[in-house]
C-alpha cells in the first residue's frame, strides 16, 4: 500500500525531529574541540574532566539530587495517602477532590511560582531550600496520585479485607498488604516526582535561594553566554541520568519478575 | 437512616495533608496574588499595601501587553496546529502497525520526557545555529561559504516548542485511536469507501477527543512558558510568560507580576473551561496518566 508506506516515512521523519538533536548532544559531548558546536574535531574526554573540576556544577548537581529524592518521598507519601483514601473509601465530591488534587498542573507553571513566591514573601518565608522543596512536591504530587490511583483501582479489596478478617490492624494490612502490592506504582511514581523536580527549571528560577543553583538553571546560566562544550557534557550525563536510570530499573524489573 | 449515612473521618485523615498542602501552596497563592495586584510598588522590591487600580489600568490601556497577549496567543496557536498536523500521523501508524515491537514504539515516544528539557531546547542551537550541523552539512557541501542565520527569531522558537510537547500530543492521539474497534473501518471500505473516506469518516471523528486533549495541553503549555523563547528566540520573540519573569526577577515588581500572573490564568483558565464545556476532563486525566 502506497498510502502505508507514506505513514510509515512520515513516521520515521518525526522520530528522527525528535532524538536527532539529542544525539547531537550525545556526540557533542565527546568533541575535543574548544568551541560547543560542530565540525567535530576529535573525541576526547576532556570537557568531562573539565565538569568534575567544575565546582558550581557539582554543587549544582548535589542540590538538584538532594531536591529530588526529598521531592520523590514527600510526593509520593501525600500521593499515596490520597490515593487510598480516593479508592478505597466512599468520599461526598470524590471529582472535586481530584481535580483539587490535580490542580497544580492545570495551573501555568509560571503563575504556580510567582504565585507561591509572592505568597511565601508575605508570609515572611523568603526563596530558599525549603520553598523549593514544597513546590516541587506541588508540582510532581498531581503525578504521581494518577499512577498511584490507577493501581490501586487495579489492586482488589479482597485481598485486604481477608487480612482484616484474620486481625491485621489497618496499619498492619497497609504495610503488608496493600503497600507490597502498589510497590510498582509507588516506585514509578517516586521516579517520575524525582525525574520532574530534577529536570524543573520554569519555576525553579523563581524559588531558587540567591546563589544557589540547580543542574537545569545553572545550565540555563552558562547558556546566557554560549554553549560551552562543558554543557554538552553536563547534558551527556543528565541525559544518561534521567533516561539510564529509570530504563535500568524497568529492566531489572521485569528481569526480576521473569525470574519468579 | 442517620446511621448509614454517618459521617465517616478515616478517609479525610488521608486526605488532608495533601488537601491542605493543595490549599496552602496553589489554592491560596492563587487567590492572593489577585489581591496582590491592588498593591502598590513603591520601589525595588518594596511593595504598600493598597487597594488601587493602578497595575490593572497599565494592562488594560498599554498596548505592549495586549501585544504580549496576541502574540503569546498566535505562538500557541501555531505550536498546536503544527503539532497536531507532525503528531497525528505518527500516532496512527503507532495505534495500526503490525510491527511486533510496537513497545519499542511507545518507549521511544515516551523517553523524550526523560530528558532535561533544557538539554532539549538547548541541543536546536547545535541543529539550527551558526556552528551547528544544518549550517556545517552546508558548508561541508559547499552550497554555501557563510553560515545562514536559522537561530534567535520566532521560526527557532517555534521548533523548540514543538520539540519539547510534540510527545504529548502523539501520545493523546494514540490513546484515542487505540481505543476505537478495529473493525469499523474495514466495515466502513466493505460499505464502498475509499480507504482515505474510511478514515475521514469513521477514524478521524472518533479520535477527535484525544487530539483536542493533545491540543489543549499543547496550547496552554505552550502560552505558559517563557524559558524557551529566552534561550531559542531573539529580542522581540517575548511571550505574556516573559514579562511576568522581567517584572517579578528583573524589576523586582511583585504587584505587577502578580496582575501578569492572574491575568495569564484567567485567560488559560477560560481556554480550559471552554474546552471542558465541550469534552469533559476526564479525557485530560486519562492522558496524563
Amino acid at each position: 500500500m502506497r498510502a502505508w508506506n507514506l505513514i510509515k516515512i512520515y513516521t520515521v521523519l518525526v522520530y528522527i525531529f525528535m532524538f536527532a538533536p539529542v544525539a547531537v548532544v550525545l556526540l557533542l559531548a565527546f568533541n575535543s574541540s574548544r568551541f560547543g558546536g560542530f565540525p567535530i574535531e576529535g573525541f576526547s574526554l576532556r570537557w568531562f574532566a573539565k565538569l568534575f573540576e567544575n565546582e558550581a556544577i557539582m554543587r549544582a548537581f548535589e542540590t538538584s539530587l538532594i531536591l529530588g529524592v526529598l521531592t520523590a518521598f514527600f510526593a509520593t507519601t501525600l500521593g499515596i495517602l490520597a490515593s487510598l483514601a480516593l479508592v478505597r473509601f466512599k468520599v461526598p465530591g470524590k471529582e472535586w477532590i481530584t481535580t483539587l488534587l490535580i490542580s497544580p498542573v492545570l495551573v501555568p507553571e509560571t503563575v504556580l511560582a510567582v504565585g507561591l513566591l509572592i505568597f511565601l514573601r508575605w508570609l515572611s518565608m523568603p526563596r530558599s531550600f525549603a520553598v523549593l522543596l514544597l513546590g516541587h512536591t506541588m508540582i510532581a504530587l498531581p503525578f504521581v496520585v494518577l499512577v498511584v490511583q490507577a493501581r490501586l483501582v487495579g489492586i482488589r479489596k479482597e485481598y485486604e479485607e481477608a487480612a482484616r478478617s484474620l486481625g491485621a490492624n489497618p496499619v498492619q494490612t497497609f504495610f503488608q498488604v496493600t503497600l507490597p502490592l502498589l510497590m510498582p506504582a509507588v516506585f514509578a511514581g517516586a521516579l517520575f516526582a524525582f525525574t520532574i523536580s530534577f529536570d524543573n527549571i520554569t519555576a525553579t528560577i523563581f524559588w531558587r535561594p540567591a546563589g544557589s543553583e540547580t543542574v537545569p538553571t545553572q545550565i540555563f546560566g552558562m547558556l546566557r553566554n554560549s554553549v560551552s562544550p562543558e554543557i554538552n557534557a553536563l547534558g551527556f550525563v543528565m541525559i544518561v541520568i534521567t533516561v539510564g536510570v529509570p530504563l535500568m530499573a524497568g529492566g531489572l524489573a521485569r528481569y526480576f519478575s521473569r525470574k519468579r | 437512616m442517620a446511621k448509614a449515612t454517618a459521617f465517616d473521618p478515616r478517609p479525610w485523615y488521608l486526605l488532608s495533608p495533601a488537601l491542605l498542602a493543595i490549599a496552602f501552596l496553589v489554592i491560596a497563592p492563587m487567590c492572593f496574588i489577585l489581591v496582590y495586584s491592588f498593591y502598590i510598588n513603591v520601589d525595588l522590591g518594596v511593595d504598600e499595601v493598597a487597594f488601587q487600580f493602578g497595575n490593572w489600568q497599565d494592562l488594560l490601556t498599554d498596548s505592549y501587553y495586549h501585544h504580549a497577549i496576541w502574540k503569546t496567543f498566535r505562538m500557541a496557536i501555531i505550536v498546536t496546529v503544527l503539532a497536531a498536523l507532525l503528531g497525528y500521523i505518527p500516532a496512527y501508524f503507532i495505534a495500526h502497525t503490525n510491527f511486533r515491537r510496537k513497545w519499542l514504539l511507545l518507549l521511544l515516544l515516551i523517553l523524550p520526557f526523560w530528558v532535561s528539557f533544557i538539554i532539549r531546547t538547548m541541543s536546536w542551537i547545535h541543529i539550527m545555529g551558526n556552528q551547528g550541523a544544518i549550517n556545517g552539512v552546508l558548508i561541508w557541501l559547499g552550497l554555501t561559504d557563510e553560515p545562514i542565520s536559522m537561530m534567535y527569531n520566532e521560526f527557532a522558537v517555534i521548533v523548540g516548542f514543538i520539540h519539547v510537547f510534540l510527545p504529548y500530543m502523539i501520545l493523546n492521539v494514540y490513546v484515542s485511536l487505540e481505543g476505537i474497534d478495529r473493525n469499523l473501518e474495514p466495515a466502513a471500505r466493505t460499505l464502498g469507501c475509499t480507504p482515505w473516506q474510511a478514515f475521514r469518516e469513521v477514524t478521524l471523528p472518533l479520535s477527535l477527543p484525544g487530539l483536542a486533549a493533545g491540543s489543549l495541553l499543547v496550547f496552554v503549555l505552550t502560552a505558559g512558558s517563557y524559558v524557551t523563547p529566552i534561550i531559542l528566540g531573539g529580542p522581540n520573540d517575548f511571550l505574556f510568560g516573559n514579562l511576568i519573569y522581567d517584572a517579578v526577577v528583573s524589576e523586582l515588581n511583585w504587584p505587577m507580576g502578580a496582575t501578569l500572573s492572574f491575568t495569564l490564568l484567567f485567560l488559560l483558565g477560560l481556554v480550559v473551561v471552554i474546552y471542558s464545556r465541550f469534552m469533559g476532563l476526564n479525557q485530560l486525566y486519562k492522558a496524563l496518566s
